[in-house]
């Protein structure tokens, strides 16, 4: 069946992009690199994975399943606003960034 | 076939959430831990799906939606608290 390899390899690729971006938010350094793992998590990963169930419910329930694209598009939608507000409160709270990190500047109030 | 491929993307998922929480026990800081509670929300939606589709049935979808939008939610009120000391003036 080819929709069985469709979305098989969807969910492989959406499942090692989530387990990419934790592995990423325990190895980083420091807060502001820390920031950038999860990200590809919430965007890629979730994308593969909620296209995967969309082609698996618009192939066996007959019709075509839309509403999986709605939590997609809400978490493109919130994902800067969340990544802003934490950069926020991290420049706040006087975190460390590393030493050999460009634009340290504009970090350090 | 896609029987055991949602078992191994399980198994990842796994692995991923186990990494959050070490992220959410160890992390020296207070954003570290606010942003491992964002991303164990992402990865829960994930499993919600993930489930969903094990079980052949799309009724998991309403609560992956709600997980969405309560975790954004969360997300910036914590955020919101941090920067100001303070949710409601």
């Amino acid at each position: 069946m080819i929709y069985e390899w469709i979305i098989s390899i969807l969910l492989l690729i959406g499942g090692s992009l989530i387990l990419i971006g934790s592995v990423g938010l325990v190895k980083m350094p420091d807060f502001f690199m820390r920031l950038h793992g999860p990200t590809k998590a919430t965007t890629l990963g979730m994308a593969c994975i909620l296209i995967a169930g969309m082609v698996y419910f618009s192939v066996t329930h007959g019709d075509f399943s839309f509403k999986e694209i709605l939590i997609s598009v809400f978490l493109l939608i919130t994902a800067p606003i969340s990544g802003y507000m934490l950069i926020k409160s991290a420049i706040h709270h006087n975190l460390k960034a590393e030493a050999r990190t460009k634009g340290l500047n504009n970090i350090e109030k | 076939m896609l029987g055991t491929v949602i078992i191994i993307v399980f198994a990842m998922l796994g692995v991923a959430l186990l990494l959050n929480v070490w992220r959410l026990i160890k992390g020296p800081s207070i954003p570290d831990r606010i942003l491992a509670l964002d991303t164990m929300y992402i990865n829960t939606i994930a499993v919600i799906v993930l489930y969903g589709v094990h079980n052949d049935t799309s009724l998991y979808f309403e609560a992956a939606l709600l997980i969405a939008m309560l975790g954004f939610v969360s997300t910036v009120a914590l955020c919101k608290y941090l920067l100001r000391g303070d949710l409601i003036e």
